[in-house]
């Protein structure tokens, strides 16, 4: 069934998300049945606004249980995308901004569920995706 | 395992993934697996502006634990058939449920009036 589920993704390029929310550009190399991935050429992306970043990364051997989604990326749409492509060094502050914005947002919403809606905490997993 | 036949039922339908992060994408369900991971075809993500990075996206393989709800239509289920097969199966798990074990003929022994 997985084989067949990634039949069509062995070749190109292809879009990781990871359970922290690190966005992976890379050729998809290997693959099994727990997804774990093999992803050759990788490029991390990090995005604000209608701009993007890349940084280069290398090989990754990616553990299956991280992958949120593996996106096949139309090369004839990528072309197309309205955002452009600035210096790393100039979006990272921004992007850990957002980051941070995000995590202070959830531990507030997580607070009053907690003390006020009689929730449990969180298992401290942490899905930042 | 029932839930897994329902979703291969739904093939060539199109179906809302939301995931736990909040990205709610649409697309034709291509196929699933027994972990219930998920092949969407021709996608399209709710609030795009917000997911800048699905945008040169059209087919996806989403994994199963990440799933928060698949929206289907109405129409592509049967609910009465569906609720058939859950007692069904239910009543079939009870069965080995209340099997005991014969210790001295070593052999499993249903419930009277089954098998």
């Amino acid at each position: 069934m997985y084989s067949r589920l990634h039949a069509r993704f062995c070749l190109g390029k292809m879009l990781v998300i990871l359970r922290d929310g690190r966005k992976l550009h890379g050729v998809l190399r290997s693959y099994d049945q727990f997804a774990n991935l093999v992803l050759e050429d990788t490029v991390e992306r990090i995005y604000h606004g209608n701009a993007f970043a890349e940084n280069w990364r290398g090989l990754y051997l990616i553990r299956g249980e991280n992958v949120v989604l593996l996106g096949e990326i139309d090369l004839d749409q990528e072309d197309d995308i309205p955002l452009r492509q600035v210096d790393w060094n100039v979006l990272e502050p921004y992007h850990k901004s957002d980051i941070e914005a995000k995590k202070q947002r959830e531990e507030s919403k997580a607070q009053i569920l907690y003390e006020k809606k009689g929730f449990c905490k969180e298992g401290g997993e942490g899905d930042g995706y | 395992m029932l839930i897994f036949s329902v979703f291969k039922t739904l093939t060539d339908q199109q179906v809302t993934v939301e995931l736990k992060n909040d990205l709610s994408i649409t697309g034709i369900l291509k196929s699933v697996d027994q972990f219930l991971n998920i092949r969407l075809d021709n996608i399209k993500v709710s609030d795009e502006a917000r997911h800048p990075h699905m945008m040169a996206v059209k087919n996806c393989f989403i994994r199963g634990s990440v799933v928060r709800y698949v929206q289907i239509s109405a129409e592509n289920v049967d609910t009465q058939l569906l609720e058939d097969a859950t007692r069904r199966e239910a009543l079939n798990q009870n069965v080995y449920l209340d099997a005991e074990y014969k210790l001295e003929s070593r052999e499993w022994r249903l419930p009277s009036g089954i098998g």
